[in-house]
């Protein structure tokens, strides 16, 4: 009964198993970049990333249907074009990052649904919205692998720069000019998973799979490590749990999947060790020192 | 030998100058105060030398050091406190000029920064997240990523500011030393009793230099109140600096 109900699908259906690969594949590379994005209070700017992608992803449809090549090239190259012009526009002019990729996501967002309207349908409005991890085959499952191993890669090689820009930017400015390279390289990171997500998840939830583990993982540990490791689990167990739950009752995966974050988010927030609503309530007795 | 030579520097922010027409040198191995009131140019000075702000006009001559020779010590409210790293590792980038992205901290380099831990007398805080230290403990933190920089220019922004008299002493002790190493030393400071027993040189800055050399001669009451003056607030409707122009028509 058990085994029927959470192993089953993945032994029996193909496009079961490939989804699990999937999530597992976005898990491992999407969560650390989420840690990322919340401790450097950029999860917004994640979220308009998500939608900056959406012109590119529809250009892609536009002139060739819903092909995941197209659409997946369009959309890093439309969200990698606004991640840099921001990027650029904010450190050339002092300009917060956040109000200056606000003006350029909502150009995208508007040009985006006014692109795929031109030729789609509803259905795929809805399908470019809110993705289909249970349709994807293996080539585009290749491409969502492929992208995970480059961001495990790049953040592997931009991981000490943009730790230390991080927690005391002046410093790193001081000794390495390695700050700006790495600070773009790692929006270049949030493009190609949030085109990994788009995917799975679609433009509206894609950085749902970031964002939720890192919140989750804010509330277990003070460390960076264990907190990137404690998202990267989240996120992998939300979206097994989110295809057996859309499995078994019909729900959209992609909800599914992020609605299955965010009862662990609550979780968290109820019970989590650093912070969390009880812990503080019922802290226990002091100690000696 | 000038370690830092200061050609005829203007600083500032959107064409406003905050230091205004510095010039002058300061020697290598010196120990210098950089005095004067909030809004005096103070740290906008310090980070025009550390290369964070170019400047207006003029320009600043290291005496061939490169970046990798100076260690900055920031105002603390620079830093982000609520990001998830242990005392261990924040001082550990202090091994920066050694590890650069990939170098590895190897054993030699762990005991090294538990040395420099030690050394500012924070030992058993290893493991504490930085969001967890008190101001003080946060600035001998601060001073124990400075020891592991090991640079010949030290540059330190207003570095005992609300701490206790103890590590005060402790940290002026450590600055005294790395002086008597024969690193330079430059800080802002707001304690004239500091200044007047510990520095043997002091520039007074209010936008403009007012006074710079020997301590015992440039701190006076006369120097002190015409930088209270000289302080001049932001003027949105200023005109283009007629010195500057003089010096371009030539």
């Amino acid at each position: 009964m058990i085994y029927d109900a959470l192993i089953g699908p993945f032994t029996e259906f193909e496009f079961m198993r490939r989804a699990l690969a999937a999530v597992i594949a976005l898990s491992l590379a999407g969560a650390p970049i989420g840690v990322f994005l919340m401790l450097r209070r950029m999860s917004l700017v994640g979220d308009a990333m998500a939608h900056a992608i959406l012109p590119g992803a529809a250009i892609g449809f536009l002139l060739s249907g819903l092909n995941l090549f197209a659409m997946t090239a369009g959309g890093l190259i439309a969200g990698f074009a606004v991640a840099i012009l921001a990027g650029v526009v904010a450190r050339s002019t002092g300009l917060k990052e956040d109000a200056s990729l606000a003006t350029f996501y909502l150009a995208s967002l508007a040009l985006g649904v006014t692109i795929v309207s031109i030729k789609g349908t509803n259905i795929d409005l809805l399908h470019v919205l809110f993705g289909n991890i249970l349709a994807m085959d293996d080539q585009t499952l290749l491409v969502v692998a492929f992208n995970a191993t480059v961001t495990l890669l790049v953040l592997a090689v931009i991981y000490r720069p943009l730790v230390i820009e991080s927690v005391d930017p002046l410093f790193l400015r001081t000794v390495s000019r390695a700050g700006g390279p790495a600070h773009l390289a790692f929006l270049a990171l949030v493009v190609i998973n949030l085109v990994n997500g788009f995917q799975a998840l679609g433009t509206l939830l894609a950085v749902g799979l970031m964002i939720l583990p890192a919140g989750i993982a804010r509330f277990w540990s003070r460390d960076l490590t264990v907190m990137i490791c404690i998202a990267v689990i989240a996120a992998a167990v939300s979206g097994y749990a989110g295809l057996v739950l859309s499995f078994q009752t019909r729900v959209p995966s992609g909800p599914a999947i992020i609605l299955v974050a965010t009862v662990f988010y609550i979780v968290s927030i109820l019970f989590g060790r650093v912070g969390g609503i009880v812990r503080q309530m019922f802290p226990g007795r002091h100690l000696e020192a | 030998m000038a370690q830092l030579a200061f050609r005829n520097v203007t600083l500032g922010y959107d064409r406003h100058p905050a230091v205004h027409h510095l010039n002058g040198e300061v020697a290598s191995g010196a120990l210098v105060a950089l005095i004067g009131p909030n809004g005096a140019g103070k740290s906008t000075l310090l980070r025009g030398i550390v290369g964070i702000l170019k400047p207006l006009d003029g320009s600043i001559h290291l005496g061939g050091l490169d970046a990798r020779d100076i260690a900055y010590l920031p105002q603390s409210a620079d830093i982000d406190r609520t990001f998830p790293i242990s005392v261990f590792d924040f001082v550990g980038t202090g091994l920066w000029r050694g590890t650069g992205l990939f170098g590895g901290i190897g054993r030699a380099a762990r005991e090294k920064i538990l040395r420099a831990i030690a050394s500012v007398g924070l030992n058993g805080f290893e493991n504490r997240p930085i969001g967890t230290l008190s101001g003080g403990q946060m600035q001998r933190v601060l001073f124990a990523r400075v020891l592991l920089q090991d640079a010949r220019l030290i540059v330190l922004d207003e570095p005992f500011n609300a701490i206790d008299s103890k590590t005060t002493a402790d940290l002026l002790a450590l600055v005294k030393h790395w002086h008597a190493e024969g690193r330079t030393v430059l800080a802002a400071l707001h304690d004239m009793e500091m200044v007047r027993a510990h520095f043997s040189e002091t520039l007074i800055l209010a936008r403009g230099p007012v006074a710079w050399g020997p301590t015992v001669e440039v701190l006076t009451p006369e120097n002190l109140m015409v930088a209270m003056r000289m302080c001049e607030a932001f003027d949105d409707s200023a005109t283009a600096c007629a010195e500057d122009g003089r010096r371009r028509a030539a």
